[in-house]
């Protein structure tokens, strides 16, 4: 039966460590003045840049009344099948609008392809990524915790504007 | 057969048939809005222009007759060129709706943009306005923005409905679709203008923005309003029925379905007053109880009576293997001969189109089976005069609110000792039941209806009971149904406790002592079409999706 050999043997100073280990602690302690790129996370937060995907929210005009016309398309492209969408009717100019409009959060996988087939900049992917919830019904998010006023997006719509 | 060239290939036509026929019956569908296998032709749509080889210009293919020895082209560069030239007029004053338009996703403008657009418009003048939401009539929107002028529905109304209410007005671009003044759009067949308009300017509204048309399942059935059996799609979304469309069927109905039939004749499979689960009636109330329960709760009441106490009501309502059942319970379980059904004619119903005046679906197969299987000896008015002398104690009633607008019927009925009812939803009749079997529905089996004109039809399931389950039992299924989880709110879609009504009878028989084993319906048919002379030598697969004539001359033709 063949036998493996090592390639090398470690010599006197390689086998006692010693040198390692000093190496090893005088890179630690360059580190420790170098600046620090972790954030202590609760207390601190990170505040994500415009091309961030975090949940996907629903875009509320200044009217209160949201953008979205529930045509369904990102329902439609959803590939996990996160978003369901039940139109009604209304009597504003654009006569179709989502009388419930759900996004299950434990489904969706932030891929932002519902924003990018929106046809009315309806919906789009905030900087919010903290979600956390104790049971499947409170993962299933309605109009109430989807709509976010458009003032506070405005930093993404217009990034999709110039990189969509 | 004369032959012409189509693009490179002879092919044959008949005379008198236009290019665009000629090229159908071959399997070549020619881009076409205004045209319709139909309607008379109007050739105003301008996008089915082919190449015919030696002439000065390109030829509308809805109009032009197919020649001997013509040769056309279809896909050659000036036909597409053309092509792609009018479907950039027509876009000029499209709105872009398609996100808030029913239409999109079977949408003709849609298609053809894809296929014959360049993705851009090159008119950047604002778009014409018109009215967007006119009440055309009870049932019927109309956006007027959306309307291409392609006149469907103006040869609808005049040439199949035989009543013109509409017609074009101004010119140009300001052209739109008005009704005669003093008129609406009210014929008894208007949603099938819904059907044809290749856009959206006609929507339904009754199933205006209820789902998108790719979120539905869409089940090959036929319509329960009356004996014509018009073939239907049934669209199902989440276990409920959103809307029923026509299905061609060239020797029932053609393209066309009445709005009786397409609105009122499937909201009582979702409604709220369905009989869910078996009820047993206990110290005066019905209350809930299980299968073997109520079967045995049936069983030990029937036994006490005497076998010419109890008589039996079938339903034309129901399909041909319910009421054979019924029959053969009767016959070798009971011994009786007492089996009768109500039928119902409305005078006011009928027309010379589609709608007849028996508004049951299935009253000759019903009367044949009855007939031939049983020769009963009492018929449905016959019962009742017998319950009113009290002859017959317990009554077996499957699928018919008997009681409904009836308060004779209902006063008959209360001097009954048993009454025990196969019911869809809670009614008058169920009120005085003793036990009430939930039956499903006819959207909710496999069967077979026979229409007045003698051709058997299959009814299949497009909704999903707590025994049908939509993959397992190979129904229809959308993508939402085929991926959703009992986690998802959009799949936990009602599922009701019914069952066919056959397969509550056999399950009767069998505690009675007799066992009837069928595991589903085409067995039972089998079993008919070997007892019953008419129905010899069909199966399932026979009838098939557009239904087979039987060999059976209807006595007098009702209308």
């Amino acid at each position: 039966m063949p036998v493996r050999r090592r390639q090398k043997d470690l010599n006197f100073w390689e086998k006692i460590y010693i040198p390692e280990i000093a190496k090893g602690l005088a890179l630690t302690f360059k580190t420790m003045f170098k600046p620090k790129f972790t954030m202590e996370y609760p207390e601190e937060k990170f505040i994500p840049p415009p091309s961030y995907r975090g949940r996907p929210v629903l875009v509320q005009e200044e009217n209160g009344e949201e953008r979205c016309v529930a045509c369904g398309l990102c329902s439609r492209v959803c590939p996990a099948l996160a978003i369901e969408v039940q139109a009604g009717e209304t009597d504003r100019e654009k006569e179709r609008y989502p009388e419930r409009f759900e996004i299950n959060m434990l489904r969706c996988i932030f891929c932002g392809f519902c924003e990018e087939v929106c046809p009315e900049e309806a919906i789009v992917m905030s900087k919010d990524y903290e979600l956390a919830f104790t049971n499947r019904e409170d993962a299933i998010y309605g109009k109430d915790e989807l709509l976010v006023p458009v003032k506070n997006l405005n930093e993404r719509i217009n990034f999709l504007r110039q990189y969509k | 057969m004369p032959k012409f060239v189509l693009n490179g290939e002879e092919i044959e036509f008949k005379p008198g048939q236009t290019i665009i026929e000629a090229a159908r019956d071959y399997g070549i569908t020619i881009p076409h809005f205004c045209w319709h296998p139909s309607l008379s032709v109007s050739g105003n749509c301008r996008v089915c222009l082919v190449e015919v080889e030696k002439m000065p210009k390109l030829v509308i293919a809805c109009s032009t007759l197919a020649a001997e020895g013509m040769v056309v082209h279809t896909e050659s560069e000036r036909t597409i060129e053309a092509r792609n030239a009018v479907m950039e007029f027509l876009l000029i004053n499209h709105p872009l709706d398609c996100p808030i338009c029913d239409e999109a996703g079977e949408c003709k403008l849609q298609d053809y943009a894809y296929q014959h657009g360049v993705g851009e418009s090159r008119f950047i003048e604002e778009k014409v306005h018109k009215d967007k939401r006119v009440l055309l009539g009870p049932y019927v929107m109309f956006d007027a923005e959306r309307c291409i002028s392609c006149s469907r529905c103006i040869r609808f109304c005049e040439e199949i409905a035989k009543d013109p209410e509409l017609t074009f007005v101004q010119r140009g671009d300001r052209v739109t679709i008005v009704t005669y003044p003093g008129e609406q759009m009210d014929n008894p067949y208007s949603l099938n203008t819904t059907d044809i308009c290749p856009v959206g300017a006609l929507t339904n509204r009754d199933f205006r923005f209820k789902a998108r048309v790719w979120e539905m399942s869409a089940t090959k059935s036929i319509c329960t309003g009356c004996s014509r059996g018009c073939n239907i799609e049934i669209w199902v979304r989440n276990n409920e029925i959103l809307r029923l469309t026509p299905r061609y069927n060239p020797d029932v109905n053609g393209y066309w379905m009445c709005d009786h039939g397409r609105i009122d004749t499937f909201k009582f499979v979702n409604a709220d007053d369905r009989v869910d689960g078996p009820h047993v009636r206990r110290e005066g109330k019905l209350v809930k109880a299980g299968w073997d329960e109520a079967y045995s709760a049936a069983v030990s009441e029937l036994k006490s009576f005497a076998k010419d106490e109890i008589a039996f009501l079938g339903s034309p309502h129901a399909t041909c293997e319910d009421n054979f059942m019924l029959a053969k319970f009767a016959r070798s379980v009971i011994g009786s001969k007492k089996i009768g059904f109500m039928r119902k004619e409305d005078a006011s119903f009928g027309d010379d189109i589609l709608r007849k005046n028996d508004v049951t679906p299935n009253t000759l197969g019903t009367e044949i089976i009855f007939d031939s299987y049983l020769k009963p000896t009492l018929n449905f008015n016959g019962i009742l005069e017998a319950i009113n002398n009290g002859k017959i104690k317990a009554l077996f009633v499957m699928e018919e609110d008997l009681a409904a607008n009836n308060s004779e019927i209902e006063n008959i009925l209360t001097k009954l000792d048993l009454l025990i009812i196969c019911a869809v939803n809670f009614n008058k009749t169920t009120a005085l039941a003793d036990v009430v079997f939930p039956a499903a529905a006819y959207a909710e089996k496999n069967g077979t209806m026979v229409n007045f004109d003698g051709i058997i039809q299959r009814l299949k399931p497009a909704v999903a009971t707590l025994e049908l389950d939509r993959a397992l039992d190979g129904m229809a299924m959308s993508r939402l149904d085929k991926f959703g989880t009992h986690y998802d709110r959009w799949a936990q879609g009602k599922k009701r406790d019914a069952r066919s009504s056959w397969k509550i009878i056999a399950a009767l028989a069998s505690v009675m002592g007799q066992k009837m084993k069928y595991d589903m319906a085409e067995k039972v048919f089998e079993e008919m079409a070997a007892s019953i002379d008419v129905f010899k030598g069909l199966d399932y697969d026979k009838i098939g999706e557009s239904g087979t004539k039987i060999k059976f001359e209807p006595a007098a033709a009702s209308k």
